[in-house]
């Protein structure tokens, strides 16, 4: 993927670049916020994360212009600022997620692969299937080889985020975000146990396993080992 | 700086003395006035008299002739000291009267004239001041009545002497007290200042002298008492957590140097590189976690309620009962919920979630297996309560109070995982909400309540709102 980076602090932009290309990206980097716009304008970056506060260019403003011009580039937030309010000011502005300094590469890597896919239109998709596992949003119907599985309404949530993001690393944290909607980390471990439960279901009589855990990150939905 | 100078930076003084020069002024007008009045009234009086006497005199010389007029005059002046006649003949030989000579000044228009005499006292004779008038008869005699004026004018002169005395005095006595009274405020204000400046030298304690008085000053001082006590809390308060911040950080950061130093030594292999690289990621992802709950708290405790809105805790409540069942049943606890309907507060969904979370986080983490686990929210004598109990091994009386402060945990183990700060956030959050926090023995375990006050119920809020 082509990500772009508009970060003002040199050391986190280099790590951030370093850590990118490492996992097979190509990177562009940007200090502050107007060479930010020069760069973010065209179209071919898959991701682009930018730090809040910026100088000559204050993040907020630089995806409020981006997106009156019509440049849909997904973008990720990073910002010091935690609060509620603050991420709903980024998401308005036209941000697509938004991650609170500082953070584990791995939740950042998991983040940008999670919007990449977004731009493909995939969230689209009523029916969704991974090997023989399929889930169907408007029926709210989930099958693993034509057997019917039953789910709690919160359990049928967490598998159509996973399903919806198949083959990518899902963190705890964007469990938490996207299926119950807190932006906290609880001390207990109640996303392992939510997983192993709906692994209960659609793993355990098949011999074949489809939801992993990713070992330091999280977990991924995949019909391959 | 000199006295004076400073006494007039003071804003009491140049008021004292704009005061004093106002009320001299108008002093010095009225008694002017008065006296002016009087003295023309008593002039008036005085030029009447004389002119009803001169009136007689010549209606008696017109009936009687000179020699009338000259017995009359005769007897009026025999034994009179104030009123003063005179009648010459042509060429000023004396005929009759009380005054040795003719006056010899100017006569004023109307035969007015004001002179001197003198007056025998005793063996002496003063000078005596006079005022007269003079018609001239037949034949080139005149006449002369007065009268001595002398005390008149002595009365004048006591009166103006007095005068400039009193308006004197006014002036001596106004400064004077001016002076006092703007070194009195000037103390006191001075007082504050010092106070002031010592505080801005570091010394948090001082306080400003009050008086009792309950005077404007006095209040200032007991207000700015107030806020210098607020400070000096607030202060306190963020000693301690930088005292905490830096205790708790101090230990893992150490220990984190400490295996850093140890793996360097040990000329490891690439993969107990790995190894000590990943538990490193561990302990930094703890220190982390430490530092975001403590920045968490320091915003909750600012006291900013911008998220707030009429919340469903109901939802909140079983939906962390959902999310916590799988974890408390794996851990062999019995888990009961029960949550009154449509229980809405005034609130933030996100802090609320985040305290009940750090709650029931904390029961999980203390209660054996075997153990229960209660979950519970209703609404009852018109609060909205929500209650976390556990089985576990509780916290003793002694203890209770204490457990609240940051980074206390009872099992100094340090064991088990957690920053030690779950339920400050959880007090910060409920004193945000303007929530009771209790914590009660369960007999056996732990049992914390959340009472929200009355008008955090939605329903009630809006009524008191009409």
């Amino acid at each position: 993927m082509r990500i772009l980076v508009v970060e003002d602090d040199p050391e986190a932009a280099r790590y951030i670049a370093r850590g990118l290309t490492e996992a097979g990206h190509l990177v562009e980097t940007a200090a502050d916020g107007e060479s930010g716009l020069v760069l973010a304008r065209d179209p071919g970056f898959d991701v682009a994360i930018i730090d809040r506060m910026l100088p000559k260019l204050d993040g907020v403003a630089l995806v409020e212009t981006l997106r009156a011009e019509n440049v849909a580039t997904p973008v990720l937030f990073l910002s010091a600022l935690g609060e509620v309010d603050d991420r709903v000011v980024g998401l308005r502005a036209g941000g697509d997620d938004y991650l609170v300094k500082p953070f584990a590469f791995v939740e950042l890597l998991a983040r940008i692969e999670a919007l990449a896919r977004r731009g493909d239109g995939g969230e689209t998709r009523n029916h969704m299937a991974v090997g023989d596992l399929e889930l169907d949003q408007l029926t709210r119907r989930v099958s693993r080889a034509n057997q019917v599985i039953n789910l709690q309404p919160r359990e049928f949530r967490l598998l159509e985020y996973l399903m919806r993001h198949a083959n990518q690393v899902v963190t705890r944290t964007m469990l938490l975000e996207n299926v119950w909607d807190y932006h906290f980390d609880p001390q207990t471990n109640v996303i392992d146990v939510q997983i192993s439960r709906l692994r209960a279901k659609i793993d355990k009589d098949f011999d074949r396993p489809l939801l992993h855990t990713v070992r330091g990150a999280g977990y991924v939905v995949r019909d391959s080992d | 700086m000199t006295l004076i100078s400073q006494l007039w930076r003071t804003a009491t003084f140049r008021l004292a003395l704009i005061y004093l020069a106002l009320f001299g002024v108008s002093v010095a007008v009225l008694v002017s006035f008065l006296y002016f009045s009087t003295v023309r009234v008593i002039e008036r009086q005085t030029d009447e008299t004389i002119g009803a006497e001169i009136t007689g005199l010549s209606e008696r010389y017109r009936d009687e002739g000179l020699l009338g007029l000259r017995a009359v005059v005769v007897e009026r002046s025999s034994g009179q000291r104030h009123s003063l006649y005179l009648l010459v003949a042509p060429g000023d030989a004396i005929l009759a009267g009380n005054l040795d000579r003719w006056p010899s000044v100017a006569t004023g228009p109307s035969g007015w004239l004001n002179f001197t005499f003198g007056q025998p006292v005793g063996r002496d004779f003063e000078t005596h001041e006079a005022r007269a008038r003079h018609i001239l008869l037949d034949d080139g005699f005149q006449l002369l009545v007065g009268r001595d004026i002398q005390q008149r004018r002595d009365i004048d002169a006591l009166v103006r002497e007095s005068l400039v005395w009193a308006l004197a005095l006014l002036l001596v006595f106004g400064l004077a007290g001016g002076v006092v009274m703007s070194r009195n405020m000037l103390g006191r204000i001075q007082a504050i200042n010092r106070t002031s400046q010592d505080i801005v030298a570091g010394d948090l304690s001082r306080r400003v002298p009050v008086t009792g008085s309950n005077d404007e000053i006095d209040r200032l001082a007991v207000n700015l008492n107030h806020m210098l006590d607020q400070i000096e809390q607030l202060m306190e308060a963020m000693r301690q957590v930088t005292d905490n911040i830096a205790h708790d950080l101090r230990g893992p950061l150490n220990r984190l140097r400490t295996r850093m130093d140890v793996t360097l030594m040990e000329r490891p292999t690439a993969a107990e590189y790995h190894r000590a690289l990943e538990s490193m990621v561990g302990d930094t992802e703890q220190l982390l976690a430490t530092f975001n709950a403590l920045l968490r708290i320091a915003q909750v405790e600012s006291g900013v309620r911008k998220s707030f809105g009429d919340i469903d805790l109901t939802a909140i409540i079983r939906d962390l009962g959902e999310l916590y069942a799988g974890v408390v049943e794996e851990k062999g606890l019995e888990f009961s919920l029960a949550a009154g309907d449509e229980l809405t507060i005034w609130g933030d969904r996100e802090l609320l979630a985040q305290a009940v979370s750090n709650l029931l986080d904390n029961a999980v983490k203390y209660t054996p297996p075997g153990g229960n686990i209660w979950l519970t929210a209703d609404y009852s004598n018109g609060h909205v309560t929500v209650a976390v109990a556990d089985s576990g091994p509780g916290i003793a009386a002694e203890a209770i109070e204490h457990v609240l402060d940051r980074f206390v945990r009872l099992d100094t183990s340090r064991n088990s995982a957690g920053s030690g700060l779950g339920l400050s956030l959880v007090r910060a959050v409920a004193n945000l909400h303007g929530a009771t926090l209790r914590l009660d023995d369960a007999n056996p375990g732990l049992l914390v309540t959340l009472v929200f006050p009355e008008a955090s119920s939605a329903s009630e809020r809006h009524l008191s709102n009409l």
